[in-house]
């Protein structure tokens, strides 16, 4: 398996299961990145990506500075964020820095935009880089200015000699817009305490193109003759392809490619394509009946992999023992899409033997492997940008667009132009994976949690191990999001949907202490609270408690209160809510949502702030509408019409916290707070209206039912 | 059949020649070559190619451009021609989006009900943009920037 069709984020896998995923064909350039990045000694070595310096920075003799990085403007805030750190390294002012990202001819290897990565392990790199540069043309202005480098200061890129008022020498003016021939070793970055720029709230470097329109988008690149390109798609994943005539489509005015399994109709204008796309007669054969969005989790039990262990402590039977009563109960969640409001686009360019394609793509450098193996080009005869993208959320490490724009432009040798449709979108999205989580837990007479047995199917197994204090516990995973799954086992492609796997788990796992804390008689806080000794995690508990305001109280208390908190990848999140359940209906209103976020050090804070409103509102939909229904490999759901996703009206009070830990690494915050949605709002229904309801989404047809029951 | 359609975009006179029944979004975006309206779905559910015609916000993916013939017609490239527009100056400010691709039409659809309602309640905002779809999650950044935009957080009219 290569990491490159999938691009499946590394973080939660250890060293051996890395090993296990990449197979023999390890992928050199995959696996030294983020194991070094594995390594707690991250400062200011630059693992994984380039030692040259150059590669990261280049200073224009007017004093701009024009940083590079592999990474994607995905509307996270990266170009802001690695700006930021580049301004603080060198000691440049932040609108001095001028930010190129995602172009594998341009920017330093990098495995891709995913895993809240960038500030993480891109970070440090680019830190250490920032660093060397400075340190180096410090030396290099103590040679102009005759003075000691060590007693220089600079501001702005200006180099000054305090014991000589009035001399002054600029970045720009030493470097003449060349390279930096000089390298100097084992640098050290600046500290943390010394900030003026990261750790501070940033203008967004890309704000002005994006509300002018003139932010460019992969299908917003136009080349003189280009063609858009529409294809003939199957009805149903696992569908045969029969026949297709396409003599009506060609009489029409549109040219028709058909090369191996591609049938491509082509036109200079993109609704043209469209219409005459409609004039192919194709047949396919569908597949044997297999499953619908109801009985998949029959299915995915029936065909997951055998469990395997992925944590234990204690032994199950004395847990057993000492059980006063136990607990068993299984949590479903159905596929989700990703669904970015840009699709899956592309434009390409291939002419003489070079091929070069605009991309909406999370990973840039693994796509290029993909086109070139596709054209039978060299990699390094092939160049991928990924200008802004809107939007990836992990479904945009995957996706043939960009492939088969590349192959219908070397074979009509004109500028090929591939932007899917929204029900290609759906079609062909990388799903978040279905999912059964089983636990069965037991509580002592004392209401201590003694137990706790825990197996989830098909989501993956990050995050899934509890963090609560429990004496004898057993983590199981069977199948998930990074593929090697039995054929069969889903609908289709799955992938890394925000915070992979961790939605699921912290779901089912947080759902469950509510249901542990109601047994025992004990507010669903103070009981998660008499089971947890992680300082970090206590922290943020108690910060959103007092902002929100949480009074104690068992559950239902009938106020519509509820709590979750997880952990992502090092960061920490605990998020609280308020709702209302509309009995008549069965529609769920969240009126306030308070989250806490711990990420180590926030480089950009109300950047973090950004994310986290956005995986509150994202989270929203995975809660309550979002699904994917299909039926035997047909995806029904071909649009935003009966795939809801969240709404203006939908938002509640948002309140966001960020615990300030300097002292630690930033760990990014793209993804801590979306995890604890499901079970938040899970928790505050039952508080509210004294139901449990442990499949999600929690649709209003669900909601009702739960009532009907009692 | 082709036919000629004239109108005002953007304040200029434009005419194009178009095959019957084509949406106004892909004659803006491909034949007259404005992408920043974009395409999000094509059939009116999300509000990405919102435009304004004659003071009103359409789905550009529905209309046929044979109905704007004689309209004025705004993009997002119409806005703020000389320096940025109140609603767009609000948005940077209020980092009222993330991936941007939604923006263009959240922002000419605020345009669309300042027209209408110019000091419009923080209700009537979310209302008026409901079926404007963002997936990134800016919702409450967009109503409190379209809030300024309407000089509702000053307490008076610009």
């Amino acid at each position: 398996m290569k990491p490159d069709c999938t691009g499946k984020g590394p973080e939660g896998l250890s060293r051996r299961e890395l090993f296990a995923l990449a197979g023999p064909g390890l992928f050199l350039g995959f696996s030294v990145d983020w194991l070094a990045a594995q390594e707690p000694a991250r400062l200011p070595a630059r693992q994984g990506y380039p030692t040259d310096l150059n590669a990261y920075l280049r200073i224009a003799p007017d004093g701009r500075v024009t940083c590079f990085s592999g990474k994607v403007e995905l509307g996270q805030g990266a170009m802001t964020v690695l700006a930021q750190i580049l301004a603080e390294e060198l000691d440049v002012a932040y609108d001095q820095v001028d930010i190129v990202l995602g172009d594998t001819e341009l920017c330093p290897y990098d495995m891709g935009t995913f895993g809240s990565m960038n500030v993480r392990y891109f970070g440090p790199a680019l830190r250490g880089a920032g660093a060397e540069a400075k340190a180096i043309l410090l030396q290099m202005a103590g040679e102009q200015l005759q003075a000691p480098a060590a007693r220089l200061q600079v501001k702005g890129g200006v180099v000054t000699d305090p014991n000589t008022p009035g001399k002054s020498v600029t970045y720009g003016q030493l470097v003449q817009g060349k390279r930096i021939e000089r390298h100097m070793e084992g640098v050290a970055v600046k500290p943390v305490a010394a900030y003026t720029v990261a750790g501070h709230s940033a203008a967004r470097k890309d704000a002005l193109d994006k509300v002018t329109g003139k932010a460019m988008y992969a299908g917003d690149f136009t080349f003189p003759g280009m063609l858009h390109a529409r294809l003939v798609r199957p009805p149903a994943h696992g569908a045969k392809f029969l026949e297709a005539d396409s003599s009506a489509a060609e009489k029409a005015g549109a040219l028709v490619v058909r090369e191996g399994d591609l049938i491509a109709v082509l036109h200079e204008r993109p609704d043209l394509a469209d219409q005459a796309l409609g004039l192919v007669q194709a047949r396919f054969e569908r597949p044997a009946p297999t499953m619908d969005d109801k009985t998949v989790f029959d299915h995915l039990l029936k065909t997951a992999p055998p469990l395997k262990d992925a944590g234990a402590s204690g032994d199950l039977a004395e847990g057993e023992k000492a059980s006063a009563s136990t607990v068993e109960e299984t949590y479903l969640n159905s596929y989700v899409a990703h669904a970015p409001m840009e699709t899956h686009s592309a434009t390409a360019t291939v002419e003489n033997g070079r091929a070069t394609v605009w991309a909406s793509t999370q990973a840039p450098f693994s796509l290029r492997q993909q086109v070139a193996q596709a054209l039978g080009l060299a990699p390094q005869n092939v160049r991928i940008i990924a200008p802004y993208v809107g939007g990836g959320f992990g479904g945009k490490s995957a996706g043939g667009q960009a492939v088969e724009a590349a192959r219908l432009a070397k074979a009509t040798g004109k500028p090929v132009q591939v932007v899917w449709n929204r029900a290609e979108e759906f079609f062909y999205d990388t799903f978040r994976p279905a999912a059964v989580v089983k636990i069965r837990s037991g509580l002592t007479s004392a209401g201590k949690i003694a137990l706790w047995d825990y197996k989830v199917y098909g989501a993956g197994e990050r995050e899934a191990k509890t963090y609560y204090d429990i004496p004898h516990q057993r983590t199981q995973s069977a199948g998930g999001w990074q593929g090697g799954n039995p054929p069969g086992m889903h609908l289709s492609a799955v992938g890394p949907w925000r915070a992979p796997s961790v939605n699921t788990n912290t779901f089912a796992r947080e759902s469950h202490m509510d249901t542990l804390a109601a047994k025992a008689g004990v507010d669903p806080l103070e009981f998660r609270l008499r089971h947890l000794s992680d300082a970090r995690m206590r922290r943020v508990l108690e910060a959103a408690a007092k902002q929100f305001g949480w009074k104690a109280a068992k559950a239902p208390s009938g106020r519509g209160a509820g709590v979750a908190c997880g952990f992502y990848s090092n960061a920490c999140a605990a998020t609280m809510a308020e709702v209302a359940v509309d009995p008549k209906t069965g529609h769920v209103q969240v009126k306030r949502v308070v989250s806490a976020v711990d990420v180590g050090l926030a480089i950009n804070p109300d950047g973090l702030r950004q994310q986290m409103e956005g995986c509150i509102a994202m989270g929203l939909g995975y809660a309550l509408t979002e699904e994917v229904h299909f039926k035997d490999g047909e995806v029904l759901d071909r649009n935003f019409d009966s795939y809801q996703i969240p709404r203006f009206s939908w938002m509640p009070r948002l309140e966001t916290i960020i615990i300030d830990s300097p002292g630690m690494a930033a760990v990014g915050g793209g993804e801590p707070p979306i995890i604890t949605m499901g079970a938040v709002v899970a928790n505050a229904i039952y508080d509210a209206a004294g139901i449990r309801l442990r499949q999600l989404p929690m649709t209003p047809a669900r909601v009702l039912e739960a009532l009907k029951k009692g | 059949m082709e036919r000629t359609i004239s109108f005002t975009l953007n304040g200029r006179p434009v005419s194009v020649k178009v095959e019957d029944g084509r949406m106004l979004l892909w004659v803006l975006r491909s034949d007259l070559g404005l992408t920043g309206t974009k395409f999000g779905c094509g059939e009116g559910l999300c509000g990405a190619c919102t435009v304004i015609v004659n003071q009103q916000a359409v789905r550009s993916c529905s209309v046929p451009v044979a109905e704007v013939a004689g309209k004025q017609v705004m993009t997002i490239e119409g806005l703020g021609q000389s320096g940025l527009h109140a609603i767009q100056a609000a948005f940077v400010k209020h980092h009222a989006f993330q991936c941007g691709y939604c923006t263009s039409g959240m922002i000419l659809n605020a345009y669309a009900l300042l027209l209408k309602t110019p000091k419009p309640t923080p209700l009537q905002i979310a209302q008026h943009m409901e079926d404007n779809l963002c997936r990134c999650g800016a919702h409450t950044r967009i109503v409190d920037a379209i809030g300024e935009a309407a000089g509702a957080s000053k307490g008076g009219a610009r």
